[in-house]
């Protein structure tokens, strides 16, 4: 049960936020329209899945980028702040669906493939780049003729939009039928790569591309949750580094921009020297037995 | 290891975040976010 806690967690808070059961019913509205829609979910989730309750930050944040009036979003980035200063990608381990789906899929029993250490840091550099360029920059800069631009990341690549909003709604909807174009197809291709990607590499998406944990990773050394390392009790064992699926060392650096505090580590170090902490010392998460679930 | 940070920078970072974030709602951007979110937005799912 403790094993599972997280995985729990997960799928309860997936459920919860797309919970809006008439989008799914055929005849019924396609998708949420409600007040809860002024609100963001702080982790990756279409908010046109017809079962979506709340918004996504990422299309959000497009969306003020590329509107007419190119306002500063206030009210999204802000909060996006808020939420990465208080628990930085503690959301990407607990709180997004797409990095549970992913993991899913990791989990289907074949070969894995763990990336050398070049191309794999140069790579999750990526990230980076798509949050300026596709969510920030050419949202911006490059308009049509009315002055309005596009929202370029969901258009072109997100396959959490098509996961979640494409094709459920091409799906359940008819009259969306004859609009399907080559860029659906393009969309579903980019889907297709990314569900066997995650087959055989743990959250490529997360790890790579997604501009959201690019966004919450540079808060993790100020983040109000981080982690700790005793550096007293470490026996220098490795075991933190060898259990960590994200790859990174948490003794070296316990609070890296790729460790997305899914607490591997610190329920396998051997001598309890690693453990989650909010802002102080104050309480603390440890690998007591409660925890290892033995 | 690398160089803790001390909590009262993360502090001022989320007063500040708290405060962008009620500006832009009273500002109405809270509309703006609703208006988007609550029709099927054709780019997302890949149809625009
Ligand atoms: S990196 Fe993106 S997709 Fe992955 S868990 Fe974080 S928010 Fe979700
Ligand atoms: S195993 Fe530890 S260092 Fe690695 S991602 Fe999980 S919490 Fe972070």
């Amino acid at each position: 049960m403790a094993k599972r806690f997280r995985k729990i967690v997960q799928a309860g808070w997936g459920i919860l936020t797309n919970a809006y059961v008439r989008g799914f019913l055929p005849g019924g509205p396609a998708i949420y329209e409600g007040v809860l829609k002024h609100f963001c979910v702080p982790g990756m989730n279409c908010y046109s899945c017809p079962g979506a309750v709340f918004a996504c930050p990422i299309g959000a944040l497009q969306a003020a980028f590329s509107g007419k009036h190119r306002k500063f979003p206030f009210y999204v980035l802000g909060y996006l702040t808020a939420v990465g200063v208080l628990a930085g990608r503690f959301i990407c381990g607990w709180l997004c669906l797409f990095g549970l789906i992913q993991e899913l899929l990791y989990k289907i029993p074949t070969p894995k493939i763990h990336l050398p250490k070049t191309p794999d840091r140069p790579l999750r550099k990526l990230k980076y780049l798509v949050l300026l360029v596709l969510v920030v920059g050419l949202p911006l800069f490059y308009r049509n003729r009315l002055g309005v631009g596009d929202p370029f990341f969901c258009k072109y690549l997100c396959p959490v939009g098509t996961l979640e909003g494409g094709i459920p709604l091409v799906l359940l909807n008819e009259a969306l039928r004859p609009s399907l174009s080559w860029l659906f197809g393009w969309k579903m291709a980019v889907l297709v790569l990314c569900i066997a990607a995650s087959i055989f590499i743990y959250r490529p998406f997360c790890k790579y591309i997604c501009p959201l944990g690019a966004f919450y990773s540079l808060f993790q050394r100020i983040s109000i949750v981080r982690m700790r390392v005793d550096q007293a009790a470490c026996i220098g064992c490795g075991t933190c580094e060898k259990v960590c699926p994200m790859s990174v060392s948490p003794v070296k650096n316990p609070n890296s921009a790729e460790c997305i505090r899914c607490t591997e580590c610190v329920k396998a170090c051997p001598a309890h020297a690693l453990s989650f902490g909010i802002g102080g010392e104050g309480l603390k998460l440890k690998n007591n037995k409660g925890i290892q679930g033995k | 290891m690398k160089k803790e940070v001390k909590p009262l920078l993360s502090l001022v970072i989320l007063a500040a975040a708290v405060g962008m974030c009620i500006f832009g709602a009273v500002n109405g951007e809270m509309r703006e976010v609703f208006m988007k979110a609550a029709r099927i937005c054709m780019e997302c799912i890949g149809l625009g």
